[in-house]
């Protein structure tokens, strides 16, 4: 067992470009943006960053690409290069650093994605799965279907649970200056969406979008020698992997998310009630419901109590995706909700918990394939 | 209403065709024969599909392909109301499902069923051979 690195690291300065359709940018060109504005926030140049983890555009895998991003910026980084675990990459880039840091590796990293399958191409999201293509079994959005009618016939999850979901993450985008997607949704209007693959409709998927967001990442300590304004410490992170395909998981209504957060929350010390805020992986809606099922904010089969009646809106126990999540502010992998939890622990998000001590931040790759849990403090 | 039974109605619309490899071709010869198979360790007795070239349990390569009883329930279920290739168009809407073989693997199908929306999660389902552009497939009926 290893030094307990909670507190230990703080994420000093955060950038995005804007969400939506952003016709002509190349990814490198969205990724220099966001980490110009990052480095900008955490008040640092470019020359004290020694370390540049890429997630890969989801959309077009390039070799190389976290060297084409580098060499963009013109860094000569000591460690870095592209990680792929699909959206959980995001929150692991981050520990990783924090962990690379901690063994003197290197001392202030970034950490970048950015992606155009909105101008781009969308094709990795509506190809077929496997072999299946003769069955009709394609697109991304099936596999989570799959698992959301599993979760329905076996639990007893009612369609209405999904809905809380989008409800929330659309009341919270409609808020926010910055989402793609700023159109409220009622639960009525929700329950009366023709189906898309059901049980899903539209408004159960991930909006598809083109941006940018980075991250610096350094420790408390370097932080406070630098005069960094506004850094947020990481308490906690954890991760968990299930490996088996949608179709050959023995347990279709229980993920590794739970290894994630139980690991995240024994690192900080603290439990799902001390949460004030979550930022929860939605890119579909079952997603966001698992998750929370999964880091114990309800149990196993009862998460429909927990979401009802505006329980994960601003205003409710658990405020829950306060800018509007992957439904709403921007489909980007995960960076956006890690801004998000930037922003509320820094007391400055549109729509502020007040008093929020407390964040957790999820994100999961493939169809809940991996798992990584990030608990941000003050 | 459902129409999982007819074959693609366009011809330039061609799926994507299995990966048939060294390994996966006995699946699919059986499968155009009527014969669902499936493969067993026999080192640990494990038994999987899709076809691979080890034991995804004790990595051993000492494996035989069996005969499938044909017999399996309804993991879980999803319905098409929107194609994602040509070929689908004009069977929307299409049942895509996860079975689980009463000897253990799991598999992507359709149910020949009216009204997908009826079925039931773990009900038990019976193996119809079916054919798709020229190629061997397994569907499923309800008992």
């Amino acid at each position: 067992m290893g030094e307990n690195l909670s507190g230990k690291a703080v994420i000093a300065g955060i950038g995005a470009t804007r969400f939506g359709a952003l016709p002509g940018r190349t990814t490198i060109s969205m990724n220099v943006e966001a980490i110009r504005k990052a480095l900008n926030d955490a008040g640092i140049e470019k020359d004290v960053v020694d370390a540049l983890y890429v997630k890969c555009p989801t959309s077009r895998f390039e070799m190389m690409y976290g060297q084409k991003i580098a060499e963009a910026i013109g860094l000569q980084p000591r460690i870095g290069g592209v990680w792929d675990s699909g959206g959980s990459s995001n929150v692991i880039m981050i520990s990783q650093a924090i962990m690379a840091i901690e063994a003197g590796q290197c001392e202030i990293a970034v950490v970048t994605f950015a992606d155009n399958p909105k101008t781009g191409s969308a094709a990795s999201y509506s190809q077929p799965r496997g072999d299946d293509a003769l069955y009709g079994w394609f697109a991304v959005l099936s596999s989570y279907a799959m698992i959301a009618r599993r979760h329905m016939g076996e639990l007893g999850t009612p369609r209405e649970a999904l809905g809380a979901v989008a409800v929330a993450a659309r009341r919270h985008g409609a808020q926010n200056p910055n989402a793609q997607l700023r159109k409220p949704l009622a639960l009525d209007e929700y329950m009366d969406m023709p189906p898309m693959v059901a049980p899903f409709c539209r408004d159960d998927c991930t909006l598809v979008s083109d941006g940018a967001a980075a991250v610096v990442v350094m420790s408390t300590e370097r932080a406070r020698k630098m005069g960094v304004p506004k850094p947020v410490p990481v308490l906690g992170f954890g991760f968990g992997q299930t490996s088996w395909d949608v179709t050959q998981r023995p347990d279709m209504t229980s993920t590794q998310a739970k290894v994630a957060g139980e690991t995240a929350l024994k690192m900080a010390g603290l439990k799902p009630k001390d949460m004030d805020v979550a930022q929860i992986y939605d890119c579909f809606t079952i997603t966001a419901l698992m998750t929370l099922e999964d880091y114990g904010f309800a149990k196993k089969g009862q998460i429909a109590d927990f979401v009802k009646g505006g329980n994960i809106e601003i205003g409710g126990e658990l405020p829950m995706n306060t800018s509007g999540g992957l439904l709403s502010e921007t489909g980007m992998p995960g960076m956006q909700l890690i801004h998000e939890g930037v922003r509320q622990m820094r007391g400055e998000a549109a729509l502020q918990v007040k008093g929020a001590k407390h964040c957790i931040i999820s994100d999961q790759g493939g169809v809940m394939h991996t798992h990584a849990a990030l608990i941000l403090g003050q | 209403m459902n129409t999982t039974v007819q074959t693609a109605s366009k011809p330039k619309a061609t799926l994507p065709g299995p990966d048939i490899n060294e390994v996966s071709k006995p699946y699919w010869d059986a499968l155009k024969k009527g014969k669902l198979t499936f493969q067993h360790c026999r080192k640990c007795g494990n038994n999987w599909l899709p076809a691979r070239g080890e034991c995804p349990k004790c990595l051993e390569a000492d494996w035989a392909w069996h005969d499938a009883s044909g017999k399996a329930k309804l993991i879980s279920w999803v319905v098409f109301h929107r194609a994602f290739h040509p070929a689908f168009e004009d069977r929307l809407p299409y049942n895509v499902t996860v079975v689980e073989l009463a000897e253990g693997p799991r598999m992507i199908t359709n149910i020949v069923i009216e009204d997908a929306e009826k079925l039931v999660i773990d009900q038990p389902l019976t193996f119809m051979p079916a054919e798709e552009q020229g190629h061997g497939i397994a569907r499923f009926r309800p008992v």
